[in-house]
This record gives C-alpha cells, structure tokens and sequence, in this order.
C-alpha cells in the first residue's frame, strides 16, 4: 500500500499525531480534564469553519479557535475546568456557531464531514509538514512544562508552595493540548479526537500505575491503533476513523478486563511489613550514601519473595485491622 | 539552639489580622503541637514559616535566618483536599512529583533524588503503600505519602497542616506516633497542627496555642487552663481533665470536638 503517495502522507501524519495526542492525552486523563480536552476540539470546528468563510485556511482557524479557548480555560481556572455544565454549553454552541457558518457558505458540505470526523487519505504533503510542526512544539513544549505539570496536578497546595504557578501551569498546558487537539483533528476530525487522545491513555493507566512505562504505553497503543486503523481502512475501504475508534475501544476493554485479572495488590501489601523495616534501619545507617537495593524498590530478592509468600497466608487477613 | 522565633510579628490576610503583635520561640528538636479554633490561623501561621505570608510588623526567624530563605531546611504537609486527579499513580510516583517538582524539564529523577524519594518513604514506613494505586489507599495511608513528601530533601523542621483531618482514632494513632519517632530519631523540629489535643497529649513537648489574634505557649498543663484559653477564646472556658484526656468547655459545649465535626 505504500506506493501511493496519499498513503505515505497518511503514515507520516498519523505517526505525528499519535505521539503528541497521546502524550498530551496522559496528562488529561491524569488531570481528569478530558471533557475540558474534548470541548476544545468543538471549538476548533467553528474556528475553522468561520476561517473557511472568511477565506483563510481552516487550519489557522481551528488552531486561533482552539488555542484562544485553551487559554481562556486556563484563566477561568480550576473550578470551571471542573464544571460540566458550563463547557457543554459552550460546546454546544461552539457546533452551532460552525453549522451557521457552514450554512453560509453551501459549497462546503464535504469538507465539512472531513472536519467532523477526519479525513487522513486526503491529508498532502504540505499538510504533513504544518503537522510536524504542530507536534514538535507540543511535545517540546510538554517536556518542559511536564515537572511542574506533574507536581501542580498531584499535590497542588505544595507545589504552590514551592513557588509553581498553578494557573500559569494550567494555562500552558491548555495550550499544548489546543495544538494536539488541532493536529488531532486533522486525522479523526473534531468529534473523534477523544479517541486518539483519551483511550490510549486511559487503557495505559489501566496497564501500568507507573508513570514513565505509563507514557510510553500510551505511544504504542496510539501508534497501533493508527498504524492498524490505517491499514484495516485501506483493506476494508471502510473509513480510517471508524477504525481508528474501534481499535481504542477495544484496547480500553482489554486493559480493563486485563487488570482485573491479575492479581497483584494483596501480594504487594504485604511486603510493607517484612520489607519496610529492613529499608528504614538501613537508610537511617546509609544516610545519603547510595545503595543499589534501594534503586529499584519494586524488585525483590528470591528470598524475601519466598517469605512474603509465607507471610501472606498469614497476615493478608488480619492486617486492615 | 533555636530552630525558629516570631518576634513582635503581626499577620494579616486581605487586611483582616490574624495574630497582633505575637513573639514566642521554638527550640531544634522540640515537638510542639498548634491548636486554636477554626480561623484562628493556624494555617496562616505555617505559611508565614514558609516566606508565604509577609509578617506586617516583627520579625520571623527560621534557624536564625529570614522565613523567606529557609525554604530547603522546612517540610511542609499542607492540608490536602481529598483529590480525584492522579489515582491510577502508584504510590511511589506521588511521592516523587514532590522532588524538586518546580524545576522545569521532564520528571526525570536523577540518582540521588530517587534515593531521597526511597528513603522517604522508607521513614514512614510505606514501601507497601509506594507500589499501589493511589486509588486503592484510605485517607490514612495516604497521609503517609503525604509526610513523605515533606521528608523530602533532608528537612530539619516539620510543618504539619491538620495531618490528623478527617482520620479515624487508630489512624489519628498511627500517624501521631510516626511523627514522634521522626522527632526523636532524626531530631527534626516539629510544628503539628490539630483541632484537638487529645490525640497529641503524651506525645508533644508544648503546645502552641492560637485564638483571639494572640497566641500562648507552653506545656499542656500550663496552656490548656481556663486562664488561658477563656483569654484567648475571648470567653469563659471551662478546662475538664478526665484521667489523661483533657475537655475544653464553653458552657456546655465542648468546642476542640464540635468544631473537628464541623469540617467532616
């Protein structure tokens, strides 16, 4: 399939895309801002169909639209990130707005399914280019904001404490995910973007509670789910989104379904007591100096392994108290 | 030697003052309880230790530098509303954001301060804890990783914002003799803020004690008095010892306990 010039395109965007979508994506789902994120993406439709009609390209205007909206969040602040309500409305008339403007300008039908729910195959070379620049300076611009990002949304009070600005944080990222959601948009189109952005995520923190394999998991299922979705799209002749959408779906289910299957936390509860201990006197000794035991605290030694295992049986009842 | 001294020191807040013209003193390795009614400033206190709250008059000093400057030798555990962000973080992972979390750049720890974050957790004794979801956690362990955080970067002084909130009796235990162990083994300075007395009565040297815009310290029989504490309550209280528990009374009502129910 890779001797057609429009398939190529569409490889080159949806690897772009997939990386800076799902990485932003980690942080909406651990900062619980998906709805704010999707919200965004309807914004971006009558910013780009309002660009249309005023004869500018409608990438500039869902990027205007979906930037301006982003920081505009962030100012408003953490209480109307949270408040459902209010974004739906402005959702809802962000897709009203984009139907009037549609609605003046009639030749735009189709174009107008592509904006709604993506159009790779007819992604061109120029538009692959705007879009690796769209994903450079997102994801450039999270890995320096990522610390702080990290630090304000666990433990806010502390981290103002120490001198992060929570709304300065907040605006920022809003910002960086106004670029991924514009470059979304140009693969699954505005309504489907959550897809690209959200479930890969979402399946990842279902996999993994770590943070760094948590992220990384998070690319490679975006990568499947394009990669894939394309492939199937160019087989099935059924759209790339539709595809797109399914993989996701099912890589959420699967994470679910996987995670209650295995059975990991009683074991881990326990070492607190037969590990703990040893962990304290040692480092109270140490002080500062390295030591290699205490790297990777998650591996354990065969022995205590063992009689952890031993301990389980016994203590695993009675030790919620 | 002094781990931190308030000096004729006024503090204001949207130009309401919570404490006028306040001195008193803490002494290094001192475990020193901080009580008084709800907007008393307790809180407002803590910051101003932290360089967050300006003094208008007087002067703070923290190991005998400005509030402003002591920033690396404090840990601080605010009061943290209950949060549904981040609960599919591993223990471990929360207690890292807290490491040199306002630097700019990736959350990439470096060797030492993945060391720092094991022995943090190590102290108060969450190994276990590090390795679950924070979703899986009560508000007891979770406080845990909370003081772990404030362990971070090798503190000699402990502030400690309502670490008891909203915890159960066997949990209010467990975290208050925590504190006391990290107290006496590393000999941090502590300052533990609380609604009530009683779980600290035992544990803590004296008690700080805020109200009225004025502040006493002392020993638990010197301060919880109805001398004292109908000066700084503004009103005649009533101070009633049964076997080692103490109640403080304003009439009939028992004011350390109704206004803990207040904010549950």
């Amino acid at each position: 399939m890779f001797e057609y010039e429009f398939m190529v395109n569409a490889f080159e965007a949806e690897t772009i895309v997939a990386i800076a979508a799902s990485l932003v994506g980690y942080f909406l789902v651990l900062r619980g801002q998906t709805f704010a994120g999707h919200a965004l993406s309807h914004v971006g439709f009558a910013g780009a169909t309002g660009a249309v009609l005023m004869g500018v390209s409608p990438l500039l205007g869902l990027l205007a639209a979906t930037v301006l909206a982003g920081a505009g969040m962030g100012f408003l602040g953490e209480r109307f990130q949270h408040r459902d309500v209010a974004i739906g409305i402005v959702l809802a008339m962000s897709l009203g707005c984009g139907l009037l403007f549609l609605h003046f300008f009639t030749a735009y039908a189709a174009q107008a399914t592509a904006l709604l729910f993506g159009n790779v195959l007819g992604v061109e070379a120029p538009t692959v280019l705007a879009l690796l620049g769209l994903g450079v300076v997102t994801v450039a611009g999270l890995a320096v904001i990522s610390r702080p990002l990290l630090f304000a949304t666990l433990q806010p009070e502390l981290a103002e404490a120490k001198g992060v600005s929570l709304r300065g944080v907040s605006v920022l990222f809003l910002v960086i995910v106004a670029l991924a959601t514009a470059a979304s948009v140009q693969i699954v189109g505005i309504l489907l973007v959550f897809t690209l952005m959200i479930a890969p995520a979402a399946a990842a923190q279902r996999v993994t509670i770590r943070l760094w394999p948590g992220l990384l998991l998070s690319v490679v299922l975006a990568l499947v789910e394009a990669w894939f979705g394309l492939t199937l799209a160019f087989y099935t002749d059924w759209p790339t989104s539709f595809w797109i959408t399914a993989l996701g779906a099912a890589f959420y289910v699967l994470a679910l379904i996987g995670r209650r299957g295995a059975p990991v936390h009683r074991h881990e509860h326990v070492h607190e007591h037969t590990h703990a201990h040893g962990h304290e006197r040692h480092v109270r000794k140490q002080g500062a100096s390295a030591s290699p035991g205490l790297d990777k605290p998650e591996r354990m030694p065969p022995l205590v392994e063992e009689m952890s295992a031993q301990a389980r049986s016994l203590s695993s009842q009675n030790h919620e108290h | 030697m002094e781990a931190l001294a308030f000096s004729d020191v006024t503090l204001e807040l949207a130009d309401r003052i919570i404490l006028s013209r306040v001195s008193f003193s803490i002494e290094e390795g001192e475990f020193v309880g901080l009580l008084g009614p709800n907007g008393a400033g307790k809180t407002t206190l803590l910051r101003a230790l932290l360089g967050l709250v300006p003094a208008t008059t007087g002067r703070i000093r923290v190991f005998s530098g400005a509030a402003a400057g002591a920033d690396e030798a404090i840990g601080y555990m605010p009061q943290t509303r209950s949060s549904n962000v981040g609960l599919r973080l591993s223990g471990w992972d929360f207690v890292a954001c807290a490491a040199k979390g306002q630097r700019f750049g990736l959350p990439l720890l470096d060797r030492a301060l993945r060391f720092d974050v094991d022995r943090a957790i190590a102290l108060v004794d969450a190994a276990g804890l590090a390795r679950r979801p924070l979703v899986e956690l009560s508000g007891g362990e979770r406080q845990r990783l909370l003081l772990a955080q404030a362990l971070l970067g090798k503190p000699r002084l402990l502030l400690l914002d309502e670490p008891l909130l909203s915890l159960d009796l066997n949990h209010q235990k467990s975290i208050v003799s925590l504190v006391s162990e990290l107290n006496r083994e590393l000999g941090l300075t502590v300052l533990f803020s609380a609604h009530e007395i009683n779980p600290l009565v035992g544990a803590i040297d004296r008690v700080l004690y805020l109200g009225n815009r004025q502040a006493a310290i002392g020993t638990v029989d010197e301060v919880i008095t109805s001398a004292v504490l109908s000066r700084l309550y503004g009103t005649d209280i009533d101070v009633v010892r049964l076997q080692a528990r103490v109640f403080v009374m304003a009439g009939a009502f028992e004011i350390e306990r109704d206004e803990h129910r207040h904010d549950v």
